[in-house]
Parts: structure tokens; C-alpha cells; sequence
């Protein structure tokens, strides 16, 4: 391989990664795609879920990502997303109560709920348990 | 030494005005260091959000989504003013007020209508004399660290309620950060999403040489209709960050100027309880000297 490629992730509260990776496998809207050094450019909408990535050691590091969109270019590939957490920095209690809370709600059926918005919920909580029950 | 005594807790008061001024300038300072790493931490993601957004524009155009499309007929007009929680930060508030008032003054008429989203207890306060129409009050996040779900929960309403034709426009009012004695107030149009916005975004992008062709998934149309929202979420969340940030910088200044102020109110009056002293001491003296003399006959 020819080297290594520069992996962003920045959210608008902090930057959560910002290192030379060996490859990146982000969850596209239409399909995981992974990203080596010399990508062409390419942009794609982030689905709720877990991008992983393999540092410049070789170790496999988990990111959780919500509301994102990547950019890859040859040299480097960006993730803008309005939250992303490491797998070491999920907090699972929030994440749990984050969970009862939307699946309360959509149980309720009120009128005024906002579907879309509890279905997100919902899914960002699930994907925030699954992921840290994998570390 | 009635004088005496009214002076000396005249003093003592002032002292601990003092303490108190200056024990919140020093909060507002690390407060303001806080707000204003949240404001660094935050330019990287706006920085390239506007890129990618530029660019996307430019490969869309720019007459393909409603959010940039305005309202013929505009009636409904709706304004987020962010204001602070707390008092005892100068003109602060005062200064964002008067822009909404000149503004809804500027713009109402017969047949528009006008209604806020305040963010702060001032503005809600000042909503609530004037008998505004107050449809969402944020009351408790001002001067805090602003989550950007705050932002983006806000802004999801007010695209909603643009695209159902509630409002007709949106505009913010929040209080830009210019630097420690500087706060400016200023009102920017939020929806339609003005295309200046997208303009600047390119000049700021060619300067940088940057890379515009992409491989889009799925079409540069609903990459773009995916962010536009979200554009006005940044929109708020930066304006958000910025009144925070002035708030602070506002009120370690006006503390500051307290503190001066009573440290030459209490010069003043130390002077007068010395002068006071100085003359009770003498006509003492005056007394002892003239029984003494009257002895000795």
C-alpha cells in the first residue's frame, strides 16, 4: 500500500479524530464504502452508524457517527457529522435512557409526535448500545 | 461622632460591592474562556461545512431547492433574538433589543405579522412588556455551554414551519463577538437562505484552490437538500455561541468598570473619614489644651 491517508472527523463542538489511518469503511447513505490513500473525490451522506478505521499501527478503532457527511479527496478524507463519539467515549448510560425515552414516545402514538425525529432517536441510541457493548 | 461612624460603614459597604463586582468579573473571564473555546472548537466543522456547501451549490444550482427560494408574498415574518439570562452586563441587552425593536418597526405593517423565538430571559422579558407574540422561549442555556442540538432542534422548527408556509421569513438577532470591549449587535435573514451565503462560501473556496469535482451519492440535488438545512442549524449555533461569548465579554467589562468605580468611591470616603477624624482629633486637643490652661490659672 502506498501509504497512509489523513482521516477528520470533526463534529461542532470538537474534533473527535484527527490522525493518519491505513483505511477508512464509513456507513454511505446507499452502502458502507472504504476509503485507501489515492481515493478519487467522492461525497456521500452518512447513514446513523459506525465508521471503524485501521490507525497507522494497524489496530481497529470504532467511531459512532450521526447526521454526517464524508468527503474523500486522494490525501485525506473528512467526516463533518453533528455528533460522533469514540467507542471508549459512549456514554451507555445516556445512550440506554436516550433509548427508553424514544421508545416511549413513539409507543404513545400522541398526536404531535414527531415521527422522524423519534425514529432517529431510536435508531442513534440503538447504534450507540451496540457499538459499546462490542469494547 | 455621628459622622464618623456614618462613613465608616459607608466604607465598608462599598468594599464589599466590590468583593462582589470583582469576584464576577473573574467568573465572566473563565467563563468567557470557556465560550470562546467552544467558539475555536466549532470554526473547523462551519469552515468546511460552507466549502462543501459552495461547491455543492455551484454543481446544483442554485434555484433547485425551496429553502432558497423566497416567498412572494411576504407576510409572516418571524425573528429569533438571542439575549442573556442575567443583567449587570452593560448595554448588553439593551443594545440586541433596540435591533429587533428597529427592525419590527422598519418592517411591520398592515398586513404582516411578527413572532419571535427568544432565546435569554431579557429578550423574553422585553417580548412579554411589548405583548409580542412569543412562540418559543429558551430560557436556561444562554452563558452555558451550548449543546448543538439546542441549535439544531430550533432550527429543524423554523425550517418546518418555512417550508409549510408558517413564516414567510426568518431572521436572527445576536450579539457578534468583535473582541473583549466590542460586541456588535446584528440581524442576519436566516430562511430564505440569502444567496449570498453560498457566494461567499465560493470566493472563500477558489481562494483555496479548492477540488470541486466530486463523485456525489446520491445526486449533488439531494446532497445539497440534505444540508441546507443544516446550514441554518450552523447559522444558529454560531450565533448562539457568538451572544454567549459577547454576554460574557460584556459583563467582564462592566464589572470591571464597578470595580474601578468603587475603588475610587472608597478613596473618596477614606479621604472624608480621615478629614472627619482629623478634626474630632483636634478640637479633643483644643479641649485638653484649654482645661490645662484654664488650671493653671
Amino acid at each position: 500500500m502506498a501509504g497512509n491517508i489523513r482521516l477528520e472527523i470533526v463534529t461542532p463542538e470538537k474534533e473527535v479524530v484527527n490522525e493518519d489511518v491505513q483505511m477508512v469503511v464509513a456507513p454511505g447513505e446507499l452502502g458502507d464504502f472504504g476509503v485507501l490513500i489515492g481515493h478519487t473525490s467522492f461525497m456521500t451522506s452518512l447513514r446513523i452508524g459506525t465508521l471503524h478505521y485501521t490507525d497507522a499501527k494497524g489496530q481497529t478503532r470504532y467511531v459512532f457517527v450521526s447526521a454526517g457527511f464524508a468527503e474523500a479527496l486522494p490525501e485525506k478524507i473528512t467526516v463533518l457529522a453533528e455528533s460522533a463519539e469514540r467507542r471508549k467515549d459512549i456514554d451507555l448510560s445516556r445512550a440506554q435512557s436516550a433509548l427508553e425515552r424514544a421508545q416511549k414516545r413513539l409507543d404513545e402514538k400522541r398526536e404531535d409526535l414527531d415521527f422522524v425525529r423519534a425514529k432517529a432517536a431510536l435508531e442513534r441510541a440503538m447504534h450507540r448500545i451496540k457499538l459499546a457493548g462490542t469494547r | 461622632m455621628a459622622k464618623l461612624k456614618e462613613v465608616k460603614l459607608k466604607i465598608s459597604a462599598v468594599t464589599k460591592t466590590r468583593q462582589i463586582t470583582k469576584a464576577m468579573n473573574m467568573v465572566a473571564a473563565s467563563k468567557l474562556r470557556g465560550a470562546q473555546t467552544s467558539m475555536e472548537n466549532f470554526r473547523p466543522y462551519a469552515r468546511k461545512f460552507a466549502e462543501v456547501l459552495g461547491s455543492l451549490a455551484e454543481k446544483a444550482g442554485s434555484n433547485t431547492n425551496p429553502l432558497l427560494i423566497p416567498h412572494e408574498d411576504v407576510k409572516k415574518i418571524h425573528v429569533v433574538l438571542c439575549t442573556s439570562d442575567r443583567g449587570l452586563c452593560g448595554g448588553f441587552n439593551t443594545n440586541l433589543i433596540e435591533t429587533a425593536e428597529k427592525f419590527i418597526k422598519n418592517r411591520t405593517s398592515e398586513n404582516t405579522s411578527i413572532s419571535f423565538t427568544v432565546f435569554g430571559k431579557k429578550g423574553r422579558d422585553w417580548c412579554r412588556s411589548e405583548k409580542l407574540n412569543i412562540e418559543n422561549a429558551h430560557i436556561g442555556i444562554m452563558g452555558t455551554k451550548i449543546n448543538f442540538n439546542v441549535a439544531s432542534t430550533t432550527g429543524r422548527k423554523l425550517v418546518d414551519a418555512y417550508l409549510g408556509n408558517v413564516y414567510d421569513e426568518v431572521h436572527i438577532v445576536y450579539a457578534e463577538f468583535k473582541g473583549m470591549a466590542k460586541q456588535l449587535p446584528q440581524i442576519k435573514q436566516l430562511l430564505p437562505i440569502p444567496p449570498v451565503a453560498a457566494a461567499e462560501a465560493l470566493a472563500e473556496e477558489q481562494g483555496q484552490h479548492y477540488i470541486a469535482e466530486h463523485i456525489c451519492e446520491p445526486s449533488p440535488e439531494v446532497l445539497l437538500g440534505n444540508l441546507l438545512p443544516r446550514n441554518v442549524y450552523i447559522q444558529i449555533f454560531s450565533a448562539l455561541l457568538e451572544t454567549s461569548t459577547s454576554e460574557h465579554a460584556a459583563r467582564m467589562m462592566a464589572m470591571d468598570n464597578a470595580t474601578k468605580a468603587c475603588n475610587d468611591m472608597i478613596g473618596e470616603l477614606k479621604l472624608a473619614y480621615n478629614k472627619v477624624r482629623q478634626a474630632s482629633i483636634t478640637s479633643e486637643l483644643m479641649d485638653i489644651v484649654g482645661g490645662a490652661e484654664a488650671l493653671k490659672g
